[in-house]
């Protein structure tokens, strides 16, 4: 048996990580990447309680945001790849048309 | 601390490694080959935990395909070397805003359940009751799920396509 808060403490560890990621990075690639880490740090939560409570919903549910997570990963690569061919570079700083 | 905590402390030590050096790594690819042991070792903690169906649907999903697609994406851009090149200015305050929300959260989870409260008992979950449990309670959200899975593969390959002819 393991106890729930260390399952808890390492997601939201990968959660803040995730956090830095998408603040401190400039590169909309790695952007994409950090967020995924925080999309898996839910998912760890939503397994753990779901193994606790011995109720399934939890872990259709995550797969539900695994899907979706591969859904957002095809469209943003297919975004930076348009941003690239029409920018020539994906530094998220640089990309700034529609800010006021 | 009974065998399965310490397998677990290792992979979540491995895990917690490989993270940050998704968001420190210096260069683009060598990022994505961190973010497989990241991904790898979150796959074998539902493993441990009995979750194997979702265990193994993160390994291949996961890093199986997201990540090819990432090297992919890295592949058709070009990024610069060097931390300096991929980060922004603002480093210490994205470092203090991780830090402010890992507090916020460690707070609430020991205010919540305390150090030791519930423990996790590892039975299997099966993947015949995780596909009961999908088929029976929620059809309707899972083919809402394959609609938007569907939307949004034709929505990449329209984006991507180069435009013939205009």
């Amino acid at each position: 048996m393991i106890r729930l808060p260390l399952i808890l403490f390492f997601s939201a560890t990968l959660f803040s990580i995730g956090v830095y990621g998408v603040l401190a990075r400039r590169n909309a690639v790695l952007v994409l990447m950090s967020i995924e880490l925080m999309l898996n740090a839910v998912n760890l939560n939503l397994v753990g309680f779901s193994q606790l409570w011995r109720d399934l919903t939890g872990q259709v549910f995550a797969l539900f945001v695994i899907a979706i997570a591969a859904a957002e990963v095809g469209i943003g690569l297919a975004i930076v790849i348009l941003i690239y061919r029409n920018r020539e570079t994906i530094n998220v700083n640089e990309v700034n048309l529609l800010k006021w | 601390m009974t065998s399965q905590e310490y397998a677990f402390v290792v992979l979540a030590l491995v895990g917690t490694v490989a993270a940050v050096r998704v968001v420190t790594a210096g260069n683009v690819v060598r990022a994505a080959l961190y973010l497989v042991a990241a991904l790898g070792s979150v796959g074998a903690i539902y493993l441990l935990l009995g979750a194997e169906f979702v265990g193994w649907v993160q390994i291949l999903i996961y890093v199986g395909a997201i990540v090819i697609l990432f090297l992919f994406g890295l592949m058709l851009t070009k990024a610069p070397i060097g931390r300096d090149a991929l980060d922004n200015q603002s480093r210490g305050l994205a470092a203090l805003v991780g830090l402010a929300i890992l507090a916020g959260l460690v707070f609430l989870m020991q205010d919540a359940f305390g150090w030791s409260d519930p423990k996790v008992e590892l039975a299997q979950a099966t993947s015949e009751a995780i596909g009961e449990s999908i088929f029976r309670q929620y059809v309707l959200p899972f083919e809402a799920v394959s609609f938007v899975l569907l939307a949004a593969l034709i929505g990449a390959i329209v984006l991507s396509r180069r435009d013939e002819g205009s």
